[in-house]
């Protein structure tokens, strides 16, 4: 296994715990979604995955060590870690920022070497952004971004990747293009993946496992198509869906449907508008 | 293809432009005076102490350039270039390019060690030590105050820096005030305005290694500042100890700093402007854009002073015309780039 994640728990200082009890694996080119409300931990706990976050209890194992006992620099080779956004003072071009993900390999005083510069670049060129290499970050848009984003963790030459919903802000064409791309990188490079999303769809169409983490804190883990059921999403999210299979050819895709109709429950009825609260 | 080659013609010309200013401006600056020197005799005068060459100058024209002259123009190019590099990693460290090494309250801290050795009627050496034991002391100060169990965060620094350069003020002020009128005040407010008047190589002996040491700390760590301009997390992710790392620089920039102040006052705008000019000329990358702000900073400071000294027959405070000089040109910048300083 490349990740393992026992018993984990996290709390803020002097508060309950965000989530309690979340355990999973992920083992080389496998692909896991984390799904559930605003708010649930989903990010928090990629972050503690990274050890950005420490956890209350449980543990990480990253190829069975403790993540805690790893050196800061080899969490960094290990686990390549893809954030919501980046926003930098600085207009760094995207060459720049992609060397960036060669820092765990760098001695405190040293910089990237010639040799860096060509894994910087051959991430690139495996996102197809090479034309963007000059081209300072700011000006890129949302979907290429998101490209350069996960080209820098690449950069790192890592065994698992850490995604934060990297499809959210895409448009269509743009989250097709991300997803096909994380699911190409578990097959031919073995990459373990964990990801965060909002698209239960997202996860049915690449992941082999989910865990659905819900606002109580605890949480769900199975295969994809056993975890996300119209049951389980329902008691997650408070909400009817409709899991159903549209053909493609010799594949059939299985989408979720949100039905409005029901959306509130009793607690969360709203008196007159809809917005009022 | 074409394209990448002429962009790296124009880099190198750019590279050559950049160490060749600083050295150009040296000499240059040594036949600037009241003295008379010529810039052949000036050039000979100064290799003559490493090739042996027979004198064509005269003694007295030795002495003005060896004894007067040369540890101005040192000191000049030693504090902007060192004010620069400082100012340049300040920005990238917290995220913000219209800080200046003198926000995290150094200047004032220095300022005020100055002060209160000009006070109790101390020697340069003790003035000179009080300036820099005071600019260190701020910025422990600024340390503790922000120190909490999660490491201090960027914005409590700032926050504290505040606090500490508006506290050395007050005493500043308070230390003014109990001088004497005569004699003291006169001097502190002159120091404290800034002036490379009175350079001595004994000044520089002591002054230079800080900033040496300093600048060479940064200038080693150049691109790991570029990881650290990110947001804490990303840097975080990256594998880089971003408190440690943090801790460094500031405390290399502060050696810096401090040492400046104690060597020639409160100097402004350099640490300011000059990473903005480096930034239009090579990009934000720190990895270049520090080593262009040491020649740039040498060059530019050494030039303002060159004004102070040699414009009019009474010396100007280099601060009055750092100031004047980097006013407009910041207010230019502003409307050149819309504040995006890119």
């Amino acid at each position: 296994m490349i990740i393992e994640v026992k018993n984990a728990e996290f709390g803020y200082d002097g508060r309950g715990s965000v989530f309690e009890d979340v355990g999973f694996s992920v083992g080389e080119g496998e692909i896991l979604s984390i799904l559930g409300p605003n708010g649930c931990g989903k990010t928090t706990l990629l972050k503690c995955i990274n050890a950005l976050l420490k956890l209350r209890k449980g543990e990480v194992l990253i190829e069975g060590k403790r993540v805690n006992s790893l050196r800061k620099s080899d969490v960094g080779k290990k686990i390549g870690y893809v954030p919501q956004s980046h926003g930098s003072t600085f207009p760094y071009s995207v060459l720049e920022i992609v060397l960036m993900g060669r820092a765990p390999h760098l001695g405190l005083f040293s910089s990237p070497s010639a040799k860096d510069v060509e894994i910087a670049k051959e991430a690139i060129e495996m996102l197809g952004i090479s034309h963007l290499m000059n081209r300072p970050y700011s000006q890129t848009s949302g979907g290429e971004a998101q490209l350069v984003l996960i080209a820098r963790a690449l950069a790192a030459e890592p065994i698992a990747l850490l995604l934060d919903e990297p499809t959210s802000h895409l448009d269509l064409k743009n989250q097709m293009v991300i997803l096909s791309f994380l699911e190409k990188l578990g097959e031919n490079e073995g990459i373990a993946i964990i990801m965060t999303t909002h698209f239960p769809d997202h996860a049915l169409s690449i992941s082999h496992k989910a865990l659905l983490l819900s606002n109580k804190g605890n949480g769900m883990v199975g295969n994809t198509g056993d975890v996300i059921t119209e049951d389980n999403l329902r008691d997650i999210f408070g909400l009817d869906v409709r899991i159903i299979s549209v053909k493609d050819g010799e594949n059939s895709i299985k989408t979720v449907v949100p039905l409005r109709k029901g959306s509130f429950d009793r607690k969360q009825k709203l008196k007159g508008g809809i917005y009022n609260s | 293809m074409k394209r990448a080659v002429e962009k790296k013609g124009v880099n190198i010309a750019l590279i050559v432009a950049l160490v060749a200013l600083p050295i150009i401006a040296l000499f240059a600056s040594l036949t600037l005076g009241r003295y008379e020197i010529s810039l052949g005799s000036a050039f000979s005068i100064l290799t003559s102490r490493i090739l042996p060459i027979e004198p064509t100058w005269t003694e007295i024209e030795e002495t003005v350039v060896f004894q007067i002259r040369l540890p101005r123009v040192l000191m000049a190019m030693l504090a902007g270039a060192g004010l620069s590099i400082a100012g340049a990693s300040f920005q990238g460290l917290f995220q913000n390019p219209l800080v200046s090494p003198h926000i995290l309250g150094v200047a004032a801290g220095a300022g005020f060690g100055a002060a209160l050795g000009i006070l109790i009627g101390g020697p340069a050496a003790i003035i000179q030590l009080f300036a820099f034991a005071f600019g260190i002391t701020a910025i422990f100060g600024a340390y503790m105050i922000s120190r909490t169990r999660m490491g201090s965060s960027l914005l409590m620094l700032v926050l504290a820096g505040m606090i500490i350069g508006a506290f050395f003020t007050a005493l500043i002020s308070l230390v003014k005030y109990v001088a004497d009128p005569e004699e003291q005040l006169p001097t502190i407010v002159f120091w404290l305005m800034g002036s490379m008047a009175g350079a001595s190589y004994k000044d520089l002996l002591w002054g230079a290694p800080p900033i040496f040491i300093g600048s060479s700390i940064l200038l080693l760590l150049r691109w790991r500042i570029n990881v650290l301009s990110l947001s804490e997390e990303e840097a975080q992710s990256l594998g880089i100890n971003v408190q440690w790392l943090r801790w460094i620089v500031i405390i290399a920039s502060t050696m810096i700093t401090a040492a400046v102040v104690s060597l020639c006052g409160i100097v402004g705008w350099i640490g300011l402007v000059i990473p903005h000019v480096g930034r239009m000329l090579v990009g934000p990358n720190h990895k270049v854009l520090l080593p262009a702000c040491v020649s740039i900073g040498a060059s530019y400071l050494l030039l303002v002073d060159n004004v102070a000294r040699a414009a009019t027959a009474a010396e100007i405070p280099i601060s009055i015309l750092t100031a004047l000089i980097g006013a407009p040109f910041f207010v230019y910048l502003l409307r050149r780039t819309g504040g995006k300083w890119a």
